[in-house]
């Protein structure tokens, strides 16, 4: 419970960016997978985690995001799961020394369970095998995350509560709807969402991915009115995607990110950081917007 | 007769698969699309009727989806009550006495692993009466000829999740383009814009199934 004692101290933490992008511009090709780089590039692997450090974030994450046994067997990779989350965990760790927190990530299988897919019990060996690779690689915490399922989350959260001694941080991807208000996918609610994950025993929850930071104070407001108490975290875009040229670009610079932080932090979020497009020029500006937040206070 | 089809539309649009089905709790114990279809084919209902409600029925619950009044779960649902009713069609697409609209070849780009949302559209398009063509996620531009080559007459819809792979697009549609000029192909998926469809010469672009489907009806008729 290092993260949320930290929290509970009166901390407001900085959490990391982009990887996937990120591991794009280091020469990743499409089509490649991004977990096998943890044991061919492990250099350019640490080169991401440390820019973060060096960015001053307080906590970053692991290139596990796809370690699932269901993503890597697109690439003929599935045996290798446990291998591959383990690497990820250790590189991370190696960056983040004893002084930073490594927050190990699990994405979504890609799975829908009500259809049948995979039956539960695949689903959970899965998360297992991450969870314990996570683990044992050195993460401090675990994030379920991009989740858009209740059914799935759930399952994570439990795997790893039951097979680690973790505490395990849990972020859905909302969208704005029609109304204004917001959903997952699957038509989940942040209300819904934060009443079943806390249930299943998540430590923390927030949301992550889809959006840019305005939305995310929205997002924040209304998983605080459902859970008024547990400690939430931030991923959020630089802004929605765009084309220039032919190239995509997320178009929120680190100064329009600065600007929200404090108005993110006083709806309810304690770590914030970043998710597609975002740079360790965008976790410095949340750095310096946090400090400025706690001078204030 | 037209009872059957507006009973078949309503099982479609509420993912009543069958008197089993235990989903949407308030049909519990009811006829589902599976036993609708069975007793309207022996009561002599035209199978293209049948097809007809089916069509209703997803068209309703897309419609839903294009105002966010419903989601991926009840699309799903509404996708398998479509294809029970339609398993009792089989008969009928095979003899050639229901015509499907035409051919649907789908496929998630290069690169990219993502089939939720393709399966949507995938599902909506069937119910839409459109034979569907799935190439699955991953597919090169090679896959995608061939498959044009197989379906003569075919429209062709491609769809990305991530920003990196939907750039892919662009060179399969120009590899299409230069073998099959007047094959339509459509765009989708959620970093696509109208604007990236246009700037990559696709015919067309939709933000969710239901508009898809609208392109098709467009191209082919």
């Amino acid at each position: 419970m290092k993260i949320r004692k930290a929290i509970e101290a009166g901390q407001v933490l900085v959490s990391d960016g982009a990887w996937g992008t990120f591991l794009h511009a280091k020469g990743l090709k499409p089509g490649e997978c991004p977990e096998l780089w943890n044991v061919t590039h492990p250099q350019e692997v640490l080169d991401i985690a440390k820019s973060y450090i060096e960015a001053g974030a307080n906590m970053i994450e692991t290139n596990s995001f796809g370690g699932s046994r269901f993503k890597l067997d697109h690439y003929g990779l599935g045996e290798r799961a446990f291998e591959l989350t383990e690497a990820a965990a250790a590189i991370s760790r190696q960056a983040a020394g004893d002084a930073h927190f490594v927050i190990g990530s699990i994405g979504p299988t890609g799975k829908i369970l009500m259809m049948g897919d995979v039956t539960e019990e695949e689903m959970v060996d899965a998360f297992k095998v991450q969870a314990t690779a996570l683990a044992q690689g050195g993460a401090d915490a675990i994030v379920v995350e991009t989740m858009s399922a209740i059914d799935e989350a759930v399952l994570a959260i439990k795997a790893t509560k039951e097979n680690t001694g973790l505490e395990v941080i849990c972020t859905f991807t909302f969208e704005k709807t029609i109304d204004g208000d917001y959903r997952t996918m699957m038509g989940v609610s942040p209300e819904q969402m934060a009443a079943a994950v806390i249930e299943a025993g998540a430590d923390i929850i927030g949301t992550n991915c889809g959006n840019g930071m305005k939305q995310m104070v929205e997002i924040i407001r209304a998983l605080r009115r459902a859970a008024p108490d547990i400690p939430m975290l931030v991923h959020a875009n630089a802004g929605a995607p765009v084309i220039r040229d032919g190239v995509t670009v997320f178009p929120e610079t680190p100064e329009e990110m600065f600007e929200v932080v404090p108005s993110l932090i006083s709806a309810g979020a304690s770590i914030v950081g970043g998710c597609c497009g975002t740079s360790p020029d965008h976790i410095s500006a949340i750095r310096r917007a946090v400090e400025m937040a706690d001078h204030e206070s | 007769m037209s009872e059957f089809v507006e009973q078949i539309a309503l099982c479609v649009e509420r993912g009543k698969v069958n008197k089993d089905a235990p989903y949407p709790p308030d049909l519990k114990g009811q006829d589902g699309a599976d036993e609708l279809a069975k007793q309207a084919i022996d009561q002599g209902v035209k199978p293209d009727d049948i097809l007809q409600g089916c069509i209703l029925g997803m068209d309703r619950i897309g419609e839903k989806f294009s105002q966010n009044k419903a989601f991926v779960p009840e699309l799903l649902m509404a996708a398998k009550a479509m294809t029970a009713a339609m398993e009792h069609l089989k008969p009928f697409f095979k003899s050639g006495e229901v015509k499907r609209k035409g051919t649907f070849v789908i496929g998630t780009i290069a690169g990219d692993l993502h089939d939720i949302g393709k399966n949507l559209v995938a599902m909506v398009a069937e119910g839409g009466g459109y034979e569907v063509v799935d190439l699955g996620n991953d597919v090169s531009a090679d896959k995608f000829l061939q498959a044009i080559e197989e379906h003569p007459g075919c429209v062709v819809g491609m769809s990305a999740l991530l920003t990196t792979t939907m750039v892919n697009m662009e060179s399969a549609i120009k590899a299409i383009k230069e073998r099959f000029p007047d094959t339509p192909v459509i765009i989708g998926g959620a970093p696509v814009t109208r604007d990236f469809a246009e700037k990559i010469g696709a015919d067309g672009y939709s933000p969710d199934p239901k508009g898809a489907v609208a392109l098709l009806n467009k191209k082919v008729a």
